[in-house]
């Protein structure tokens, strides 16, 4: 039996990117607001100091600073016929915990999707025809377009600082930037980082080879710089401890070292921690949000009523509150019906690694940071002609290797390199300082399938006797091809730059939950104009549920070949501003389109 | 305001009985009054030791105060009649204030700092009164005198008074400005904030030579804040300290430990025009600069130099100037040339917090490196930086360096 709190105006479920970003243009706007978060209060002082952040073994092998499967897991298989069975171990994403979620443990590479990106269906059948389009593929326009979503694109890459150089001011095309973007309406807030000597190297063949490099957009910083709201960042160490790791140096951008220092003074918010919501409550109708039930650490559950419900949890999680809370239809991949788990999508990544001459190259590879990188963008999204190829979508890639951290890096030799003993010692001694290894070279789209989705196990539960999340997911011949043909156009680039040898490692299926490809997932509750084909509106509202907004990367209805958080912080804004200047003035109601 | 009508009623009429009659005309209920007390209070921090940490009840009291001698804990200054002053008259409550005379005549312990509230006027004492009246009566029974015998007899500070105490008003100097001496009373007034700066004797008291020269208190050394050029203010502009009292931040300097909560609680509220005044006063404070100690050993500063490369430069610089605003620098700063190392240790074996305020949220923090370094590492990385880029201070031992871990690892703060 639950205990009922007092009213508030807006609660959160999930204090991470989006809703640190939620709440403060909410508490701004001057409602009361109180976010519920699953995992610990986390903070840069008391969590990752420097003295003891950059240690591999606890926070990239161990999995410090995630979610523990004990709490919560979902359950895996590839398709219909399979048994899925529960992940107890994360393997082929990471999925973050408390304050800051995985905006905590991320890289930073803070992209923007392109223009074409959000129309991707209309523009590849436009251009191709709808034969070229699999029977079997779901991709779907988002119901948003790229110049509406770019002020909201630019108060995020302010807000944290990112670093780069712009390709495209005003439609002015710009040198040294990516040719390819959508047109900013400003420059990045601070330059580009400083290149690693195999980055430069990379960029200078790409160059060689008629392509246009340009440095990776960073949210680790390359200056000190003071965001909009006041709070104060450093510059970046270039230590190679950002991806799995908390920054120290309070050089990466996350909701710690840009929005929660406001955030935690205000009166009108409140967070509290390790309270995992175990549903969103309706009314009888069915038709409206009145809060959220949660459990706090002792175990007792409260009931938390509130006049406007933001889920801002991770997109997994977002599509299993959804379904346990019954909102919503859920979907079915038999029939095509229902709208929530469908157009589940990951990421299609994949590299080669470089192997050179040790007496030629050393280039130092600890000295990086999370989103360092030389990019190309030629073959990212419809930028160049896919007729003779046989597939749709792309992704940019780049020499954006990370660190040099010796655990990791030990394992990066050349193919034959026996696992242990002296002939593995001494390759690692030949490589270590002479190897381009970057995990994601290559970071390609990933459509959504009929049969990719999400849905409640119906066998295994949490511990609160919840059902498990299920997930069913397969890479299809689409995005295999066009891994194969990035994978060898990003090989030929390592050549150039003089490799002796070049491992190819394109994504071969069946998608496999055990490796590590990136935590880019994304759909199972997306955004559109036709509440029969999606969950939300574009302004992220549920159709179902009025006063319920769904937030990130759950509603993208299919991947493009970038990083996602940039596009997850500028939806958010832009729902933040259609609930502030729209939905506040008639609340309860959908938002006109 | 949760008490009843009926009491506060009664409250305020009892206040009015103690006032003179042209008080009464502008009595507790009097806006202007009111605020003004409010005000003083800012500016005297009498939360920081009146308000429990953490705690709702306003002045309710209770917080331990740390002396030489032992312990004591604030009194219940709200107005509730049993357990704070609600009963007191106003004689007795400036009596209190500005001459350390408790309720019937007992001595006050100088923790509470009279010596420097005496140079209040009475009517400045009976503002402060006028607002602690309009606060919540917490009834919240505290018993003040913990000390250890024999200074638990209040009787001895009737010796001590005469010793070290001078009461009186503050009067104006005269040929120095209205702005200096608006700044004058407020350090030497209500901020006391000589009973941190200023070395005390063996008995407590001031050394009145050393005014405001510096003094360790708290595993904290409250650092030498006259004009003195290497381990004072010469260096610092006026804006500088305004921005610094205001904030907790300058380019180069943060403030943490207890200065933090003073910030906090107390000079980040009040007006820019009296902290302008008070860095003037303070710029106009002599120090007394000592000739630079003997540049320490090169082994040393070999070893400290080493040591900073990996564990402080990546946030310091390698040039010790810090970043603007977030990590302070070390090159040139009074805080690290402190004749007294105490707060250079505490940070480097505690690691602390600056503090955030409205115009500098973010609060940076400097981590324990107890864990990481010997103490012979910690006595050179901070020989190091107390002598690098210009720097002059004497150097820190490898047995300063334990017995500062000692002492932090008793503290229960």
């Amino acid at each position: 039996m639950s205990r009922k709190l007092p009213a508030k105006d807006v609660v959160i479920i999930g204090l991470g990117w989006t809703g640190s970003i939620l709440a403060q243009e909410l508490t701004d706007a001057g409602l009361d607001v109180v976010a519920i978060e699953r995992g610990p209060w986390r903070d840069t002082a008391s969590d990752f100091p420097p003295s003891y952040s950059p240690d591999e073994l606890r926070y990239r092998l161990r999995h410090e600073l995630f979610l523990r499967p004990a709490q919560a897991s979902l359950t895996f298989r590839n398709n219909l016929d399979q048994t899925a069975l529960p992940v107890r171990s994360w393997g082929a994403f990471m999925l973050g915990n408390g304050a800051g979620g995985a905006g905590v443990h991320w890289n930073a590479e803070t992209w923007r999707f392109a223009p074409t990106d959000f129309a991707f269906k209309s523009h590849v059948t436009q251009r191709y025809g709808a034969k070229v389009l699999p029977e079997d593929m779901t991709i779907q326009d988002w119901g948003i377009g790229y110049d509406e979503l770019e002020p909201h694109y630019d108060r995020f890459e302010y807000l944290c600082g990112t670093s780069g150089t712009a390709g495209n001011l005003k439609g002015a095309l710009q040198n040294g930037g990516n040719p390819f973007e959508g047109p900013r309406s400003r420059p990045y807030p601070t330059p580009a980082q400083k290149q690693p000597f195999s980055h430069t190297l990379f960029a200078e063949a790409a160059r060689n080879l008629g392509y246009k490099p340009f440095p990776q957009p960073s949210g680790n910083l390359s200056q000190a710089y003071t965001n909009p709201l006041g709070v104060q960042m450093g510059p970046c160490t270039y230590c190679g401890f950002c991806e799995w790791f908390g920054c120290g140096n309070y050089s990466k951008a996350t909701p710690q070292t840009t929005i929660l220092p406001v955030l935690v003074r205000k009166p009108n918010f409140e967070a509290r921690m390790e309270c995992e919501v175990t549903r969103i409550n309706l009314d009888r109708g069915g038709k409206r949000a009145t809060g959220v039930t949660y459990v706090d650490s002792s175990g007792e559950e409260w009931e938390q009523p509130a006049e406007l419900v933001l889920l801002c949890a991770f997109q997994l999680f977002n599509v299993q509150l959804l379904l346990l809370s019954g909102i919503g239809t859920p979907y079915d991949p038999k029939s095509g019906r229902g709208q929530i788990g469908r157009n589940f999508s990951h990421q299609t990544v994949s590299t080669a690694t470089g192997f050179f001459d040790k007496a030629k190259f050393n280039f130092n590879p600890f000295v990086s940071s999370g989103s360092i990188g030389m990019c190309i963008d030629e073959f990212n999204g419809d930028n160049f002609d896919h007729g003779p190829h046989g597939f749709v979508g792309g992704g940019y890639m780049g020499q954006v290797q990370t660190n040099g951290r010796p655990i990791e890096m030990t394992q990066q030799l050349p193919p034959g390199t026996p696992a242990w003993g002296a002939r593995w010692k001494q390759a690692v001694k030949d490589n270590y300082l002479s190897t381009v290894y970057a995990g994601t070279g290559v970071h390609g789209a990933c459509a959504s399938y009929r049969t990719n989705y999400l849905d409640l196990d119906p066998t295994w539960k949490d511990r609160f006797g919840r059902p498990l999340l299920r997930m069913t997911m397969d890479l299809h011949d689409n995005e295999l091809r066009m891994s194969a043909f990035l994978t060898d156009k990003y090989a030929e680039i390592i050549q150039a730059m003089g490799a002796n040898q070049v491992a190819k490692q394109p994504r071969k299926g069946p998608y496999d939950i055990t490796k590590y490809q990136t935590s880019h997932l994304c759909g199972g509750a997306i955004m559109g104009t036709d509440p029969g084909n999606s969950a939300l509106n574009r302004y992220l509202q549920s159709w179902d549920v009025p006063n319920l907004f769904v937030q990130g990367a759950s509603a993208f209805p299919q991947n493009a070949g970038y990083n996602p958080t940039g596009t997850v912080a500028a939806l958010a804004y832009w729902s933040a501003k259609a609930i502030r200047e729209k939905y506040l003035k008639n609340p309860g109601r959908p938002i006109d389109a | 305001m949760r008490s009843p009508t009926a009491l506060r009623l009664v409250l305020a009429v009892l206040a009015l009985a103690g006032c003179r009659a042209t008080e009464a005309a502008e009595g507790p209920q009097d806006f202007g009054r009111t605020d003004r007390g409010r005000y003083l209070t800012i500016v005297g921090d009498c939360a920081a030791c009146h308000t429990q940490q953490g705690s709702s009840q306003q002045f309710a009291g209770g917080r331990p105060i740390e002396t030489p001698f032992g312990t004591l804990l604030a009194p219940n200054i709200t107005p509730d009649r049993e357990t704070g002053i609600g009963a007191w008259t106003d004689d007795e409550f400036v009596g209190a204030l500005t001459r350390g005379t408790g309720r019937g005549g007992a001595h006050l312990y100088p923790a509470m700092p009279y010596p420097s509230m005496t140079k209040l006027s009475r009517d400045d004492a009976l503002t402060i009164r006028a607002y602690l009246n309009s606060v919540p009566p917490a009834h919240h029974p505290v018993v003040a005198n913990q000390l250890p015998f024999p200074f638990s007899i209040r009787l001895g500070m009737a010796a001590w008074d005469a010793l070290y105490f001078t009461p009186g008003a503050f009067q104006p100097v005269a040929g120095k400005s209205e702005e200096w001496n608006r700044g004058a009373y407020l350090v030497e007034g209500p901020m006391h904030c000589g009973a941190c700066h200023t070395p005390k004797n063996f008995l407590g008291g001031d050394k009145s030579a050393s005014h405001l020269q510096g003094y360790a208190l708290q595993g904290w050394f409250a650092p030498n804040i006259t004009n003195d050029a290497r381990s004072g203010l010469g260096h610092w502009t006026t804006g500088e300290i305004v921005a610094y009292l205001k904030s907790g931040h300058t380019a180069g300097a943060a403030a943490s430990g207890p200065m933090a909560e003073e910030v906090a609680l107390s000079s980040s509220k009040m007006a820019d025009a009296d902290l302008q005044a008070v860095a003037v006063y303070l710029k106009d404070q002599p120090g007394q600069d000592q000739p630079a100690p003997a540049a320490p050993s090169d082994t040393v500063m070999t070893a400290g130099a080493a040591i900073y490369a990996d564990e402080c430069s990546a946030c310091h610089a390698s040039t010790g100037t810090g970043v603007p605003g977030l990590f302070p620098a070390l090159a040139g700063a009074s805080g690290v040339q402190s004749s007294d190392p105490a707060s250079l240790l505490h940070v480097v074996l505690r690691g602390t917090r600056s503090v955030a305020t409205e115009t500098a949220p973010t609060a940076p923090a400097m981590p324990s490196f107890a864990w990481l370094l010997s103490d012979d590492q910690v006595a050179a990385v901070a020989t190091y930086v107390r002598n690098a880029w210009g720097n002059a201070a004497p150097a820190v031992t490898g047995s300063d360096v334990g017995h500062a871990r000692r002492d932090l690892a008793e503290r229960t703060d």
